[in-house]
C-alpha cells in the first residue's frame, strides 16, 4: 500500500526512450530498403551498360557534387553537436547548432536546384528529345539520377521541416536536457540522409 | 532505463570524426581521377563503407547504444546483402 502511494506521489510521466529510439531505427530500416531497391536497379544496369554509364556521368559536375558532400557531412556534425550541447545543458549552443544544420540543408537544396536547372537547360531530363537520342545506358543513367537524387532531395526537404519543428520545441523548452529523445531521433533521420548521399556521390559523380 | 549510464560524446570526438569524413571525401575524389580499371568501383565503395561506419558508430551513436540496435542493424544489413546477392546470382546465370 505504502509503495503504491509513493508511486503516485512521484508519478513521473511515463517515457520509454529506448522504445522510441527502437521505433525510429525500424523506420530507418524501411528507408534503407526503399533506397536499397533503387541501388539494386542501379547496380544491375551499371553492369549491363558499364561504358554508357561512364559517358553519361561525364556530364555531371564533380565539384558541385563534392561541395554538396561537404555540406551534408558538416550538417551531420552540427546536428550531432546540437545533441551533445543539450546533454551538457547548454540550450543556447544547441539552438545555434541546430539552426546551422538547417542552413546547411537549405544550402544543399539551393545547390541541387542550380545543378538540376543547368542539366534541364542542356536538355538533359527524362523524356527529352536530346536524351532520347542517346544510348539506352545513358537514358537509364539519367532516369536513375533524377529519381534517386530527387527522392534524396525530398528527404532533405522533410528533414528541414522536422528539424525546424524540433528547433521551436527546444526554444520553448519542451525539449530539454532531461528529455531530448525527439532531437536524437530527428538527428538519426538526418544522419540517414547523409549516409545515402555518401553512396550516391561516388556512384553518380565519380565514374571515370 | 537508468539515465546515468547515458553515454555523452564530447565535441572533440565529433569534430575528429568530421575531419576524418572530409579527408575520406577528398581521397575518394582524388582516387576517382586515377584509372584503376575494375578496381575503381571497389575502391569507391570501400571508402563509402568506411565513411558510413564512422557516421553510424559515432554520429548515430550505435557504438554506445544497447546491443539490440546493433542486432537490428545487422539484420537489415544482412537482408540487403541477401537481396543483392540473389539478384546478381540470377543476373549472371541468365
Amino acid at each position: 500500500m505504502t509503495h503504491n502511494n509513493q508511486a503516485t506521489v512521484h508519478a513521473p510521466v511515463h517515457r520509454d526512450d529506448v522504445g522510441s529510439k527502437m521505433g525510429m531505427w525500424l523506420f530507418l530500416f524501411t528507408e534503407l530498403l526503399l533506397f536499397g531497391g533503387m541501388f539494386l536497379i542501379y547496380a544491375v544496369y551499371r553492369f549491363q551498360f558499364p561504358d554508357q554509364f561512364k559517358v553519361a556521368a561525364m556530364e555531371l559536375n564533380v565539384t558541385v557534387g563534392a561541395l554538396n558532400t561537404v555540406i551534408l557531412l558538416t550538417s551531420s556534425l552540427t546536428v550531432a553537436l546540437a545533441i551533445g550541447a543539450i546533454q551538457k545543458k547548454n540550450k543556447f549552443l544547441s539552438i545555434i547548432f541546430l539552426a546551422v544544420t538547417i542552413v546547411f540543408a537549405l544550402a544543399f537544396m539551393i545547390n541541387k536546384f542550380f545543378e538540376w536547372s543547368a542539366k534541364i537547360e542542356h536538355g538533359i531530363y527524362p523524356g527529352s528529345e536530346y536524351l532520347l537520342g542517346k544510348s539506352n545506358g545513358e537514358i537509364l543513367f539519367y532516369g536513375l539520377y533524377y529519381v534517386m537524387t530527387g527522392l534524396h532531395g525530398l528527404h532533405v526537404i522533410i528533414g528541414v521541416v522536422i528539424l525546424s519543428v524540433i528547433l521551436v520545441m527546444i526554444m520553448k523548452g519542451s525539449i530539454n536536457h532531461e528529455n531530448y529523445i525527439k532531437l536524437e531521433n530527428s538527428g538519426l533521420y538526418w544522419h540517414l540522409v547523409d549516409l545515402i548521399w555518401i553512396f550516391l556521390f561516388p556512384l553518380f559523380y565519380l565514374l571515370q | 532505463m537508468s539515465e546515468s549510464k547515458h553515454h555523452i560524446t564530447g565535441y572533440g570526438t565529433y569534430v575528429l570524426v568530421w575531419l576524418g569524413l572530409l579527408a575520406l571525401t577528398s581521397l575518394t575524389v582524388t582516387v576517382a581521377g586515377i584509372d584503376l580499371g575494375n578496381f575503381t568501383l571497389f575502391v569507391a565503395l570501400t571508402i563509402a563503407a568506411i565513411k558510413s561506419a564512422l557516421v553510424i558508430n559515432i554520429f548515430m551513436h550505435i557504438k554506445f547504444d544497447e546491443p539490440i540496435f546493433k542486432f537490428f542493424l545487422l539484420v537489415s544489413g544482412a537482408t540487403l546483402f541477401v537481396i543483392f546477392a540473389l539478384t546478381f546470382v540470377d543476373y549472371s546465370f541468365r
